[in-house]
């Protein structure tokens, strides 16, 4: 079964077939990130331990589906780091307009180096309750999402 | 590539190339940072700046290959700025042998090289590394209404909310573009509808709130909505003095770090507050009610997050996060003294770290000479360091740690005490 969603593209992109992992909670990019890329290990196991969602869950060359990221404002560096060392997620989803934090950390990883995060908010309540862990995610370049379940 | 910013001929000659390739992708960057929540226009960043990176952690490699990739360029900060706190302060912070040769050497071994990065950017002087770059101290004290390229949650809320200033909820690098090109793009807490009022908080306690369990309630509630705070003036009064500046700058970090907030208004106190009324609060606004039940249910909610959730007897305590203020450190100074007296001793048992600003220290020792010998005797130690900083790494990570801060606690394993409480376990050395 397939559900489609129409977002805005921040970061536009195509990707196809990609596996989402989902967090109903804020992502706190800093505490997610910090154990795995400090370890300079080649996955990031998500080590917030305050989100249940995502802890000890793989969040790298995932499509990334949150409501919005929160915490520490070193967090768009963070995923400037991490899509530099290419352990970010492919993708970053957001039902509502995304965070400034968010919005720093995919645009400095679009500008800044060869690995760009698609990224597209604005898709609606009904995705982040619609998604789950395991979905296969597609990403057309105006925004298009598609959801295989 | 199209974008939707009006731009002036001077930024759409900088976008391709006037001020060379490494500027046209700083002004890039923040175009798209504007698209993404519809600015309409560049404008001018008018006072210093301040930024969150403070910490040269040798796995973050690629942010100082960009700051080299600024310097090369010949790019800085004309205005100046300052930073966060630095991450390690041995003559001050007690590491044994393995945790000293992991700081220096693994961990912050890249601190030296980034530190000369940030002066060749433009970093005030050396000593320019707190978080609460907006003390008499410090001297970073914005004006109100200047436009700022800021980050660091804890101070772009006290800028926003007790000073007036204008500045986003930025993040780190975005910050410090801001400030190389003096302007930043023109959305949310830099317009006059961004800075409304979405919440009213009705504080209905019958004492004034620990600072950061009532920041850490309404965090949790609003996110990063603005609130609209009623009944703080029944204690803190209407004047905005030192002692209600450091009351708002722990309560305003706290919800910066529990939630997302970047501004908030007490009524009666902060300056738009009092300029403009409840005409600041939207019509529609949402009301949470803020009672004691309420604020132990908040802070009953908190987990332990400690390697031993059990354990007795915690390793560390940190007080000053964000830095205390040279009358937090004269309070704290006098408090021990009653608890030690109460107890009947001379010394902490605990090591216990007070943490402020090296201008605030400084001033502290010359200032105040009885009350910081007095502190120093008491078996406390003073450090400019950032707990949060100290605390991130693996080593640290699974020590018992408590504080007095509720960004401490949100972002590492530390453990939640009130004042109160705090200065009874660092004198008594357990939680017993």
């Amino acid at each position: 079964m397939t559900k489609v969603f129409k977002g805005r593209p921040v970061i536009a992109g195509k990707l196809e077939s990609c596996e989402a992992v989902v967090t109903k909670n804020g992502m706190n990019t800093l505490a997610s990130f910090q154990k795995s890329v400090l370890e300079g290990k080649k996955d990031v196991i998500c080590s917030d331990q305050n989100n249940p969602d995502l802890y000890n869950k793989k969040i790298n060359d995932v499509a990334l589906c949150l409501p919005q990221s929160i915490g520490s404002t070193t967090g768009g560096m963070v995923l400037y780091t991490a899509s530099a060392l290419n352990v970010a997620p492919k993708a970053m989803l957001f039902p509502h307009t995304i965070d400034s934090l968010a919005a720093a950390g995919v645009i400095l990883a679009d500008v800044w180096t060869d690995n760009s995060i698609v990224t597209v908010d604005n898709l609606g309540d009904e995705f982040l309750d619609y998604v789950k862990d395991g979905m296969k995610i597609t990403i057309d370049t105006d925004g298009t999402v598609t959801v295989e379940s | 590539m199209e974008y939707k910013m009006q731009l002036t001929q001077e930024e759409i000659d900088i976008l391709n190339g006037s001020k060379g390739e490494t500027m046209a992708k700083v002004i890039k960057s923040l175009i798209l940072y504007g698209d993404a929540f519809g600015a309409t226009r560049f404008v001018p960043v008018s006072g210093k700046g301040h930024i969150v990176t403070s910490f040269g952690i040798s796995i973050l490699h690629p942010v100082f290959s960009l700051m080299d990739e600024l310097i090369n360029a010949g790019l800085k900060v004309d205005a100046g700025f300052t930073a966060d706190p630095k991450p390690v302060d041995h003559a001050n912070v007690k590491s044994n042998f393995l945790e000293k040769f992991i700081f220096d050497k693994k961990l912050y071994g890249l601190q030296a090289k980034y530190e000369g990065q940030l002066e060749k950017l433009g970093l005030e002087s050396r000593d320019s590394f707190s978080c609460t770059c907006y003390m008499d101290e410090m001297g970073n004290i914005p004006e109100k209404g200047q436009i700022l390229s800021w980050a660091e949650s804890s101070a772009v809320v006290y800028a926003n909310s007790v000073i007036g200033a204008r500045c986003n909820r930025n993040s780190g690098i975005i910050e410090l573009f801001g400030s190389i090109l003096g302007k930043v793009p023109e959305f949310d807490l830099l317009t006059d509808e961004g800075r409304k009022a979405k919440w009213i908080i009705e504080v209905k306690t019958k004492e004034l709130p620990e600072a950061q369990v009532l920041g850490s309630a309404i965090g949790m509630k609003v996110m990063e909505d603005v609130p609209f705070i009623k009944g703080l003036d029944r204690f803190l009064g209407t004047e905005l003095d030192n002692k209600t500046k450091a009351y708002l700058k722990d309560m305003g970090a706290a919800t910066a770090s529990n939630g997302a907030v970047g501004l908030y208004h007490v009524e009666n106190l902060t300056p738009e507050a009092v300029e403009q009324g409840t005409d600041i609060i939207n019509a529609d606004a949402k009301v949470y009610v803020i009672d004691e039940a309420e604020l132990e249910r908040v802070k009953n909610n908190y987990p332990n997050i400690w390697k031993k959730p059990d354990a007795k007897k915690p390793s560390v305590c940190f007080i000053g996060c964000p830095h205390l203020s040279f009358e937090q450190l004269c309070d704290w100074t006098d408090k021990f003294e009653k608890e030690l007296n109460k107890q009947g001793k001379k010394k902490v048992k605990l090591n216990t770290i007070m943490t402020a600003a090296p201008a605030v220290l400084e001033r502290f020792k010359k200032e105040k000479k009885d009350l910081y010998e007095k502190l120093t005797s008491f078996g406390i130690h003073l450090s400019y360091i950032c707990p949060l900083m100290y605390m991130s790494n693996p080593l640290c990570k699974i020590k018992p740690v408590i504080t007095n801060s509720n960004k401490l606690r949100t972002y590492t394993t530390a453990r939640y005490f009130t004042d109160a409480e705090i200065a009874t376990i660092a004198v008594k050395g357990g939680l017993e």
